[in-house]
Formats: structure tokens, C-alpha cells, sequence
């Protein structure tokens, strides 16, 4: 009896022994990228005092004076502040609704194809412009909206009789062409995701309805779309966390930079850009990029919360 | 029993040809910048960009060659930047990933809240620049390149941590740990041969994300020869000039046909990325999938 005990006494010892060694491994396993994420992510969130600061690079940046909150009196009492916040909205917004329903449309018709290989085809077509630099994107803008050699000026409508436009310093057309690069470029992702949730539905439930005579058009209302709730929840609610955050490359290289569009073209992300390193404008640029990430994070939460309210399951944290 | 055939051959029929348009009109434009960059320049200047051109012609790569070094030069920064980056990458996830998928880990929740509250708030781009160029001094050197940001992120991690917890089992680590194995042995030899499908996708998407980079180049580049082939592109798309103008060789004059080589050099980057497509696009849309269902 007593043996026995100090048998599973030296036993227990060994494995507390073996799992407090194993603890430390783990600590050795996460170091590298534990100290990455704290110098790339956490020391820049730390970093956010700067846009209460003067910074002036010949007396350092914790040495430059302090401004209080005149950056961000500056930035509110300048137009610029309205422009940005509005068109990152509008075009975010504009995504979000017409990206869900082209995904989601186009989602299903790949699920009805009764070709699987045709499918396969049409839903790696689509995806290709995912995985493709915005800079090429860029190019093809240019291929079809140059002034003197674009496709649209010199064949298209030259053949509806309308005169040739310039594209890139009027600034009217710009919210259509970046809605539809970013629609043309995001297709892929959004019907690969909804096409993805609509083939891991029960395929009894379609059989049982078409015994029941439902059309496709039913089968479709009735059960693809109310089953696919919490996926578009989810999705929508994620986007709108993100409403605050522009895709610097589609606002910057589509355009190409053209001043003459900034009205339409400009987002809190290119204008933080350009205050930084074009126009050396740090204060400007500082402030707007903490008013991005603030009220960015309230956004987050706020949309977590929303999907946490809706749907227990789809939560994030 | 006819009808309904007829009717579901009609259903698949419309199905087809509208997915046909979309797909052609995902394909097509690239179409147009190869076509565009295979035509003569005065075809050009007369009719513009066409996927109908009367005259074909291969100047605009013969100058893009005679401008060799450049290119290439881009071409290998691209490639190294791509193959570092990456490698890094897969290291640091995997490793970051592991201890945060065992369950006997007692701090994995505190640790992996840690990592996922990266993606809900940052300290943008001032900061991050001010850090960078100030304190770590890379402004202008390779490692700009390869260090803001894209060596590991937190949707790599949690991909990689859902993988871990759900393909491999606890048994066979304890059973591994049983036989005598260490930690990093068990890490080494057992989970990461169980779990080449999620490196191969995680390590795809970092591939792609440092392959498409201009950014890091954008912000923190101001020496050419450090350019990478998006950083050369984005140059020229707004500056022809600088393509001319940072000629190595200059003893060779060519006229620039410079409405084709704008399409010339962005069908060389481009290239290879269409070129492997095809086969590594099962990993890409598993990727996808992964995130969407698990993010």
C-alpha cells in the first residue's frame, strides 16, 4: 500500500515535471511571432499619442511638442475631413449591397450547374482577378479609360456616337468605375464563400420540396436564401465593421492619382498617405488616422455585438 | 417526364451562358492588355487599345529587353522578397499557431486573444511608418520589403490553429511525448507532416500577398535599385519616363514605344501568377472556404 503511493507520489512529481517543461516549450514555440506582432501591431497602437503631438523629426518624435487636440481642430475645420469620411462610407456601403447580392446570385447559379466541371471552369475564371496586384488592375483601368488610345474612347463610343470623354480628370464617373473594379475584383471571393455554404446544405430538403412540386425559383426563396441568413449576416456584419477602412490600392492606383478626381476618389486611407509622406502634413495625417482607428474599433465592436444579438453561433469572441 | 427534361436543359442552358458572361468578363480584360502589348505602336496611336488590332508587333518587348537590367533586376527582388517572406511567414504562424491548438496549454485563451485583437484595432499608418523608418532605421534597405506587415498576420494564425486542433490528434502528440519525443520533435516530425495541406495554403496566400506588394516599396523606397516589379510598375504607370531615364545602357537607342510597353510590363508581371494559376487555385479557394467558415 504505502509502495504504492510513493509509487504514484514520483509519478504524479514526473508528469508535473514533463508538463511544466512542455509550458515552456509552448512559450519558445510563440516567442518569434509573439515579438513580431508586438513590434508590427502593438507598439504602432501605442503609437497613436503622435496625433497629439507637433512632431518635428530634428527633435525627435518624443521630444516634439505637444499639440493638444489643434490636429484634430485643423482636420475638422477643414473640408477634407467631410469629403473623406463620406466617400470611405458611400463606397463601403455601395460595396457591402451590391457585393452581397452579385455574390450571393452568382453563388447559387454555380450550385445549380449540373456540370460540375463547367462550374469548376466558370468559378476559377472569376476568381482570377482576386489574386491579381491592383497596380495590373490599374493597367487594365488605363487600356480601357485612356483619353487618346483607351478601348472606350476609340471603339466604344465613337460606335454610340458620343464624343470621346476624359476620363481621368472628371471626376462624376469615378463612383461607378470604382464600384464596378471593386465588384469585377471581389466577385470571386464573395461567390466562393456563398457557394461554399449553399453546397453544405442537406440536399434531402431540395429532393423532399421538388416531390412536393416546388420549382426551382421556390427552392431557391424557400430554402437556399433563409438558409444562407446567417452566412450574410455574418459576412454584412463583418464589412460593416470594416466600413471605416478603404482599399488604399483601388483608391490610389485605379485613379492613378489624379488630382483632379480627389473629390470622388479620396478616403480616410489615401488622405492619411498623402499627408504623410506627399505633403508632409504628419499633424493632418496623424489625426485622421487615429479618428480611423477609433471609431474603426467602435465599429467592430458595435458590429460583433449585432451578430452576437442576431445569431449566438456566428460570433466572433 | 419529357417537359421536365426540356424545361431543366433550358434551366442549365440560360445557366451557362449568363456564368459565361461573367467569366468572360473576369478573362477578357486581361485578354486585352496582352493583345495591347502585341500590337504596333502606330496601330496603337491610331486606334487605340483593341482586341482587334490590324498590325501586330513584338517592339515594345524588344525595348523592354534592351532595358534588361532593370526589369530583371525587379524581377529577382521579387522573387527573393517572395521566397523569404513566405518562408518566414510559414515558421512564425505554424510556430505561433501550435502552442495556441493545445488544449493543455493553460494561457492559449489569453494568448490567442492577444493575436485576434490584432485584427480588430490598429495603429495605422503613421505610427507604423514613424516606427519603422525611426526607431528600425529600414528605410531603404531589402528588409522594408519583407518586414511591415506581411510577415505573419492574424487570420494565418487562427487558419492554422483551427487545423492544428481539429487534424491532429491529442493522442498522437501524447503518444508521440510517451515514446520519449521533446516538444520540437513532436512539432517537427509529427504535426507539421500532418498538416502540409493548411502550410501549402497559408504559405500560397503569403506567396500571393508578397508577389502583389507595392505598398511597403511605396512607403518606405526611395532607392531604385531596391524596387521590386510591382514598385517598377506602379512607377511607370504614372512615368514612362523612368523607364528611359534609369537606362543602365544607354549606348542602345531605341524610340520607346511607349503606348505598348505600358501593357508590355504589366503582362511580365503579371505572367507568372496566370501561369501557375491553374494549379495551385484548389489551395486559394480552400483558403477561402477556411476562413469564411471558421474566421
Amino acid at each position: 500500500m504505502k509502495v504504492n503511493n510513493i509509487k504514484n507520489n514520483t509519478l504524479t512529481v514526473t508528469t508535473k515535471k514533463r508538463k511544466r517543461k512542455s509550458e515552456l516549450a509552448m512559450y519558445l514555440f510563440m516567442l518569434p511571432g509573439l515579438i513580431y506582432i508586438l513590434v508590427n501591431n502593438y507598439i504602432p497602437m501605442g503609437g497613436l499619442f503622435i496625433a497629439f503631438k507637433n512632431v518635428d523629426y530634428s527633435k525627435g518624435i518624443f521630444h516634439s511638442d505637444w499639440a493638444g487636440l489643434e490636429n484634430f481642430k485643423y482636420l475638422f475645420s477643414s473640408s477634407d475631413a467631410w469629403i473623406i469620411t463620406r466617400n470611405t462610407i458611400l463606397y463601403n456601403l455601395a460595396f457591402i449591397i451590391f457585393g452581397t447580392i452579385l455574390g450571393i446570385a452568382v453563388g447559387i447559379m454555380l450550385s445549380e450547374m449540373s456540370s460540375k466541371l463547367m462550374a469548376k471552369f466558370y468559378q476559377t475564371s472569376i476568381l482570377l482577378p482576386q489574386l491579381i496586384s491592383i497596380i495590373i488592375i490599374a493597367y487594365i483601368g488605363y487600356a480601357f479609360l485612356s483619353a487618346d488610345t483607351g478601348l472606350l474612347n476609340k471603339s466604344i463610343l465613337p460606335k454610340f456616337g458620343i464624343d470621346p470623354i476624359s476620363w481621368y480628370s472628371d471626376p462624376k464617373y469615378w463612383p461607378i468605375i470604382l464600384i464596378v473594379v471593386n465588384l469585377w475584383k471581389g466577385l470571386g471571393f464573395s461567390c466562393i464563400i456563398y457557394l461554399a455554404s449553399i453546397l453544405g446544405i442537406d440536399r434531402s430538403i431540395y429532393e423532399s420540396a421538388e416531390i412536393d412540386g416546388a420549382g426551382k425559383w421556390r427552392q431557391i426563396v424557400s430554402i437556399t436564401l433563409p438558409l444562407l441568413k446567417p452566412t450574410i449576416i455574418t459576412l454584412t456584419m463583418l464589412a460593416i465593421g470594416r466600413i471605416f477602412y478603404a482599399d488604399f490600392g483601388l483608391f490610389y492606383q485605379v485613379p492613378m492619382n489624379s488630382g483632379a478626381l480627389y473629390n470622388a476618389t479620396n478616403v480616410i486611407d489615401t488622405y492619411v498617405y498623402r499627408g504623410l509622406l506627399q505633403t508632409n502634413d504628419i499633424g493632418m495625417s496623424s489625426a485622421a488616422g487615429f479618428y480611423q482607428s477609433v471609431v474603426g474599433f467602435v465599429l467592430v465592436l458595435l458590429a460583433n455585438f449585432a451578430v452576437t444579438k442576431l445569431d449566438k453561433e456566428n460570433a466572433l469572441f | 417526364m419529357k417537359g421536365v427534361k426540356k424545361s431543366e436543359f433550358k434551366y442549365q442552358f440560360c445557366l451557362n451562358i449568363v456564368l459565361m458572361l461573367f467569366a468572360l468578363a473576369s478573362i477578357l480584360p486581361f485578354l486585352l492588355l496582352v493583345i495591347a502589348s502585341f500590337t504596333d505602336e502606330n496601330t496603337l496611336i491610331q486606334g487605340g487599345y483593341t482586341f482587334f488590332p490590324t498590325k501586330f508587333s513584338i517592339n515594345a518587348y524588344k525595348y523592354l529587353i534592351y532595358q534588361g537590367p532593370m526589369i530583371f533586376r525587379a524581377y529577382g527582388i521579387t522573387f527573393l522578397v517572395t521566397f523569404v517572406g513566405t518562408s518566414l511567414n510559414l515558421i512564425l504562424t505554424a510556430m505561433i499557431a501550435y502552442p495556441l491548438s493545445r488544449k493543455d496549454f493553460s494561457k492559449r485563451n489569453l494568448f490567442s486573444f492577444i493575436v485576434f485583437f490584432t485584427m480588430l484595432f490598429n495603429g495605422g499608418l503613421v505610427p507604423s511608418y514613424l516606427m519603422w523608418t525611426q526607431f528600425f532605421h529600414i528605410k531603404n534597405t531589402i528588409f522594408a520589403l519583407i518586414f511591415p506587415n506581411l510577415l505573419m498576420n492574424a487570420f494565418g494564425v487562427i487558419l492554422m490553429k483551427n487545423y492544428f486542433s481539429s487534424n491532429v490528434p491529442h493522442e498522437l502528440i501524447e503518444a508521440a511525448e510517451i515514446d520519449g519525443a521533446g516538444e520540437f520533435t513532436t512539432f517537427f516530425r509529427v504535426v507539421l507532416p500532418l498538416s502540409l495541406p493548411i502550410l501549402a495554403t497559408v504559405g500560397l496566400m503569403s506567396a500571393i500577398s508578397y508577389w502583389n506588394d507595392w505598398t511597403n516599396g511605396l512607403y518606405y523606397l526611395t532607392d531604385q535599385r531596391l524596387f521590386s516589379l510591382q514598385n517598377v510598375l506602379n512607377r511607370i504607370l504614372t512615368d514612362l519616363q523612368f523607364l528611359s531615364s534609369s537606362t543602365v545602357s544607354s549606348q542602345i537607342h531605341m524610340d520607346m514605344p511607349s503606348t505598348g510597353i505600358r501593357m508590355a510590363i504589366a503582362v511580365i508581371g503579371v505572367v507568372p501568377i496566370l501561369v501557375l494559376y491553374p494549379f495551385f487555385q484548389k489551395y486559394f479557394v480552400k483558403g477561402i472556404t477556411m476562413g469564411a467558415v471558421k474566421g
